[in-house]
């Protein structure tokens, strides 16, 4: 075995002095052509700053840092505004941003002069956020913008930096619409709201500084629906004592669509 | 005798192999083209987003604001970010829709005695700690950074919409100008200025909250320690970091 490995005649003439067997001079060539196709992946073809970071370029991040922005921040605006960002700051539209309305400003914060924002006085701007939609949240005011004032722009009555706080509605769907909807297609919907809340006249102008009363004992609806309660007489009855004494009716019946199954 | 001649040779491979090596080594590594992003002094971040459904007004200020920030095609069908309408009928039946985006408002879809719920929810990419779509992408050009924010790279995209394919929250689509996958970035151009993502500045009820995870006295931090959190689809482990308040159990 190792005899054949040492013939002479096999060795390379530069190398004579040090045995070099052939299937390693083979090996020896490929590994160099691998290294050499590595060397030229890694530095011609792919990205310089790929895998410095992660699996990635991270050159990438820098571009995208590089952006430009449109909208330049409220806090922009206050620097030479300050007059309109003081009068914002306390009126129903705090978080309502300058650039909503004023359009992306950030331009305008670099060269005033040369790029003016629009300033909105149409009709069509405010509806953006108070045109009535039943999917609205509870208590967001809203109008119906077909019959409130026509015609006029919101700004003859409402300054558009401090709205003013108009008179309040009165019917408690208003806000509550959800729960009035609710209330309608149920076995309560003839009770009033007020039946079984007694709300302040200011909750609705304050609604979450003075809050209804809500019911609290079971012989509330006990009242109405107890044994002996002194009620009409197709309002189902139940005995208090018996009837799941542990919990509060409304723990199972919702109050405003009771069922019983 | 023989022997020792053939650990010799053994070595002097060795010896020739670890040559090579260094010089692949002293070749190999990446030219000096240096990103300013590595600056190991930065503090780590890790945005997030909270989300108060209730607080959702479905204005669409912050779907036009998005575009308008990011230069994302007008087309409608093209966002980073949208609002979504949910309307639960009397009949127990859910309806949602996103007529563009909720850009233009919601025209009336049912007549409202037929409607028991409905409300808003604003969408957008979850910016997964585990994200299927970075998994995917066969050349790396969408990537997670350390704080946490999933990018693509424009330059290096291919098209292939694999990502768009692998997203379960369809927060990706392909912009049809440079025919690369896209999707929200928080606005990482902002942020690195200091300022809030465009949908945050502009929405008006603040049911859009920035801020870091993990940082103690923070909106976010305060949003997190007053509501029960939920995140969109949590049995895929994605491990989102849009974290939504008063979700309905109808959403998905
Ligand atoms: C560097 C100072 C500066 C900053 C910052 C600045 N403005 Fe102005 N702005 C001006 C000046 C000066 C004018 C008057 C330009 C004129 O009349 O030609 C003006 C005018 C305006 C107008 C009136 C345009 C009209 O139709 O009359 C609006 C609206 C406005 N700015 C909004 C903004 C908003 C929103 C921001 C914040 C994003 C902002 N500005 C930031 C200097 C500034
Ligand atoms: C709700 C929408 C809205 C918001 C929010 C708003 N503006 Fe205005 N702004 C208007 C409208 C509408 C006008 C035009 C008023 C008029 O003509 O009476 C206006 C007028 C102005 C003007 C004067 C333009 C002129 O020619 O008289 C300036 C300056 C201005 N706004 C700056 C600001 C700044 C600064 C902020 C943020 C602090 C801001 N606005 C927030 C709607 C808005
Ligand atoms: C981007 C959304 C947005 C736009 C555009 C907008 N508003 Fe508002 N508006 C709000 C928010 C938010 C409130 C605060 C509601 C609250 O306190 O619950 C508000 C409150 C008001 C109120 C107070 C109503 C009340 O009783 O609470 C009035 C009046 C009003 N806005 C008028 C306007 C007018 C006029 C315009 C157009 C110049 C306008 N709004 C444009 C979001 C908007
Ligand atoms: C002629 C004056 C006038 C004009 C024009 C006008 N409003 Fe009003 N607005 C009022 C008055 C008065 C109230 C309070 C009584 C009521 O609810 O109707 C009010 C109430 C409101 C409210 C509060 C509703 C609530 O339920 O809390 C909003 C929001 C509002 N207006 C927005 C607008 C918008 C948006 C426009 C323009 C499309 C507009 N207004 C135009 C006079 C006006
Ligand atoms: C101007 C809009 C508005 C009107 C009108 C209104 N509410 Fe409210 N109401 C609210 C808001 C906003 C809340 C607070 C909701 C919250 O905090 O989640 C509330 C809360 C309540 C609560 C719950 C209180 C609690 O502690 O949980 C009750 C009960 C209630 N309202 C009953 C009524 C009744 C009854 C009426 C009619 C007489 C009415 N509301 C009229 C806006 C309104
Ligand atoms: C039959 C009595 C009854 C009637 C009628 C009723 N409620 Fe209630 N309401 C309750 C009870 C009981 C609770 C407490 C429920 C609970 O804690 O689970 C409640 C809770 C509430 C709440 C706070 C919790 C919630 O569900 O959001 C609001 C707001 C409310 N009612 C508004 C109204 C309005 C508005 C009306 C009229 C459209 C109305 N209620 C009619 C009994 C009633
Ligand atoms: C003012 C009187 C009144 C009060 C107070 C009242 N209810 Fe009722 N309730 C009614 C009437 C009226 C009906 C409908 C009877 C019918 O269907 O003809 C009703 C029906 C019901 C039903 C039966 C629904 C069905 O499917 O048949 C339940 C359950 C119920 N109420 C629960 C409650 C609970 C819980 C409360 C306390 C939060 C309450 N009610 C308070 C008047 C009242
Ligand atoms: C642990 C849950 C639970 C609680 C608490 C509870 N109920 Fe019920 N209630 C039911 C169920 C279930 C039914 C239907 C089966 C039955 O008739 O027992 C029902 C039936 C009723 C009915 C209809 C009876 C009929 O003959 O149609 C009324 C009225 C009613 N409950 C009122 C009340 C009132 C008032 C209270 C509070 C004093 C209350 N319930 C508390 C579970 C509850």
């Amino acid at each position: 075995m190792l005899n054949f490995r040492f013939r002479p005649e096999l060795r390379m003439p530069g190398w004579k002095s040090i045995p070099f067997p052939d299937q390693i001079k083979r090996l020896l060539i490929i590994f160099i052509i691998l290294v050499i196709m590595l060397i030229t992946v890694r530095n011609y073809l792919m990205p310089p700053t790929f895998v410095k970071e992660g699996h990635y370029r991270a050159a990438a991040i820098d571009s995208i840092l590089a952006l430009p922005i449109h909208y330049a921040g409220q806090e922009a605006c206050s620097e030479c505004h300050d007059e309109y960002v003081a009068l914002k700051q306390t009126s129903y539209h705090q978080n309502v941003a300058c650039e909503v309305c004023h359009g992306p400003g950030a331009n305008h914060v670099e060269d005033p002069s040369e790029n003016t924002p629009s300033a909105p006085r149409q009709r069509g701007l405010c509806p953006l956020c108070h045109i009535y939609n039943a999917s609205k949240p509870t208590g967001f005011p809203q109008i119906n913008i077909v019959t409130h004032n026509p015609l006029e722009p919101c700004m003859s009555c409402h300054e558009p930096h401090d709205p003013k706080p108009p008179q309040p509605p009165e019917e408690c769907g208003a806000c509550h619409g959800e729960i009035a909807r609710t209330k309608a297609v149920s076995h309560h919907a003839a009770l009033e709201c007020t039946q079984c809340h007694s709300a302040p006249e200011a909750h609705k102008k304050d609604p979450r500084s003075f809050r209804p009363s809500k019911p609290r004992k079971r012989t509330f609806c006990g009242g109405c629906h107890g044994e002996n309660a002194e009620s009409a007489g197709e309002i189902p009855r139940v005995d208090l004592q018996s009837h799941e004494p542990d919990h509060a009716c409304w723990q199972c019946h919702y109050p405003h669509y009771p069922e019983v199954r | 005798m023989k022997k020792k001649r053939e650990l010799m040779n053994r070595r002097e491979f060795l010896r020739e192999s670890t040559l090579v090596g260094t010089v692949l080594l002293l070749f190999g590594s990446p030219a000096s083209e240096d990103s300013d992003s590595s600056n190991d002094n930065e503090p780590i971040h890790q945005y997030g987003m909270g989300i108060q459904v209730d607080k959702c007004i479905g204005c669409g200020q912050c779907v036009d604001a998005c575009k308008r920030e990011n230069d994302v095609p007008r087309e409608p069908f093209f966002f980073r970010t949208w609002v979504e309408r949910y309307i639960i009928l009397i009949d127990g039946t859910a309806q949602v829709d996103s007529p563009n985006g909720g850009s233009e408002g919601f025209p009336e879809m049912v007549a409202e005695n037929e409607i028991m719920r409905t409300f808003f929810v604003p969408k957008l990419c979850n910016q997964c700690a585990n994200p299927p779509c970075v998994q995917v992408c066969p050349v790396g050009a969408t990537f997670i950074t350390k704080d946490g924010v999933i990018l693509i790279d424009k330059d290096y995209c291919l098209g292939c919409r694999y990502c768009i394919q692998a997203c379960p929250y369809g927060a990706r689509f392909l912009n049809p100008v440079t025919s690369t996958a896209e999707k929200c970035t928080f606005c990482y151009h902002r942020l690195s200025r200091g300022l809030k993502p465009a949908c945050v500045e502009v929405c008006p009820t603040e049911a859009r909250i920035f801020g870091e995870i993990g940082l103690r006295s923070s909106l976010l931090a305060r949003f997190m320690r007053f509501n029960k959190v939920q995140v969109l689809k949590p049995h895929l482990n994605t491990e989102p970091k849009i974290y939504y308040a008063n979700l309905d159990g109808e959403v998905r």
